[in-house]
């Protein structure tokens, strides 16, 4: 299992959802990823996502400007 | 054993998708959604940029069908390949830069690609007959299901039973008696039936889809089309028409001023890749500047800057002028009067 961080700052929403989504689309079910993002959509967007997609959110933080939504990937059928 | 078929939705985030959807699930096909991004989506964001709109939630309303249905969503970047369809549409555009009925070819084109990649029956959209003028009319919908490739395996169980039966209705997939015969632009048959189904939170955004509806964005776009002196455009350039306000007092160049602070922190991540202005002695807006500026053209945008800055009434205000964030002059200079920056400048 493994830990990736992806740069998804000064996307617009649903851009950082397309980036995490294609992203995790490589990677391995346990695996995480930190989504660093910009626009406080992603706040929402990225755990809808998840929700509906069988992904987990660990944890979400905002530290000024930035936004950051970890992911552990699920089983992906 | 009978097969389970499997049918993708185009999701737009709309409630007619959405109904389309439903009806198909609710006889037993298994859907998932899809959704386009073309960068001239209408998505919380752009309201998102603007301060004054932060304490409203937002949502992108594609995910929140999804969700709601209880469906997967792949969203897909079709930003680049969409840019064929804007810029050279076969069947012309609709009453502003909206090419909507090559769009649908496209996107349908795209699903059948995903239907096929993915081991998929059939396609699923929203239309109704009637409902758009350009790409939803009876004669244009054959139109979508031919040159998209998909034929009779597009349904719109919205208007089906004015259309003729497609194969998921031929092979017994799903029983034609249960869709439905939507037609016009009536928006009753679609809220009657959301009030059934129980929902109330979908979204209704007044001015269609996409930007390119708009006829101020297309005005900008086009705008930007004739000052480059060529039909193109980035991702960067169709999200900055979305934002600030936009100022050509010049042929050459071209002034973006952000109208309160959401916007100038949306602008300033632009800052290294076009000019910009601040305003140093009073509070005021960041401008970026598109284009390539004389001397003469610096002073007249520093004025301009100021006009838009507190200090509008001030006998001077100071503003910077900076290349990739590194201040190159400063200006003393008078504000532009109201009168000074003339509407045909507003773009
Ligand atoms: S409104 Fe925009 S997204 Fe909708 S069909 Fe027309 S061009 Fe396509």
């Amino acid at each position: 299992m493994s830990h990736y961080e992806l740069d998804a700052r000064r996307l617009l929403c649903p851009m950082p959802v397309i980036r995490a989504q294609d992203k995790v689309k490589t990677l391995a079910p346990g695996d995480t990823l930190d989504v660093v993002c910009t626009d406080p959509g992603a706040l929402n967007d990225i755990p809808a996502w998840c929700r509906i997609n069988g992904h987990e959110v660990l944890d979400k933080k905002q530290i000024d400007d930035e936004i950051i939504v970890c992911i552990r990937v699920g089983n992906i059928d | 054993m009978t097969t389970q078929r499997k049918a993708v939705a185009l999701i737009s985030g709309g409630l007619d998708s959405m109904l389309a959807a439903k009806t198909i699930m609710d006889q037993g096909i298994h859907v998932e959604g899809i959704n386009f991004f073309t960068g001239f989506c209408v998505e919380g964001h752009t309201h998102a940029i603007r301060k004054k709109d932060k304490a409203k939630p937002k949502r992108n309303n594609a995910l929140w069908v999804a969700e709601t249905l209880g469906i997967k969503l792949h969203i897909v970047d079709i930003v680049d390949e969409y840019k064929d369809v804007v810029l050279n549409p076969s069947h012309g555009y609709g009453a502003n830069l909206n090419p909507c009925l090559d769009c649908k070819c496209f996107m349908v084109k795209k699903a059948r690609q995903w239907v096929e990649e993915n081991n998929f029956d059939f396609i699923i959209t929203g239309e109704v007959i009637g409902q758009r003028p350009m790409s939803q009319r009876k004669d244009t919908m054959p139109v979508v299901a031919r040159e998209s490739g998909a034929n009779d395996r597009l349904l719109r169980p919205l208007c089906a039973k004015n259309l003729p039966a497609t194969l998921p209705e031929l092979e017994g997939w799903v029983d034609r008696e249960r869709l439905h015969d939507f037609s016009g632009r009536s928006r009753k048959p679609q809220m009657a039936m959301a009030k059934q189904l129980g929902l109330t939170d979908y979204a209704q955004p007044a001015g269609g889809c996409c930007f390119l509806t708009d006829q101020n964005y297309s005005h900008r776009l086009a705008d930007l089309w004739t000052a480059r002196k060529t039909r193109d455009y980035e991702l960067d350039d169709i999200m900055l028409l979305k934002v600030g306000r936009h100022i050509r007092p010049r042929p050459n160049f071209k002034m973006i001023i952000g109208r309160e602070e959401g916007e100038n922190k949306f602008l300033e991540g632009y800052r290294k890749m076009f000019a910009s202005m601040t305003t140093d002695s009073c509070p005021g807006p960041l401008v970026l500047l598109d284009g390539e500026l004389s001397q003469e053209d610096l002073e007249l945008a520093a004025a301009i800057a100021a006009r838009f800055s507190q200090g509008r009434e001030h006998e001077q205000v100071q503003i910077g002028y900076h290349i990739n964030k590194v201040l190159k002059q400063r200006f003393n200079i008078k504000p532009l009067g109201i009168e000074e920056v003339p509407k045909e400048w507003h773009i």
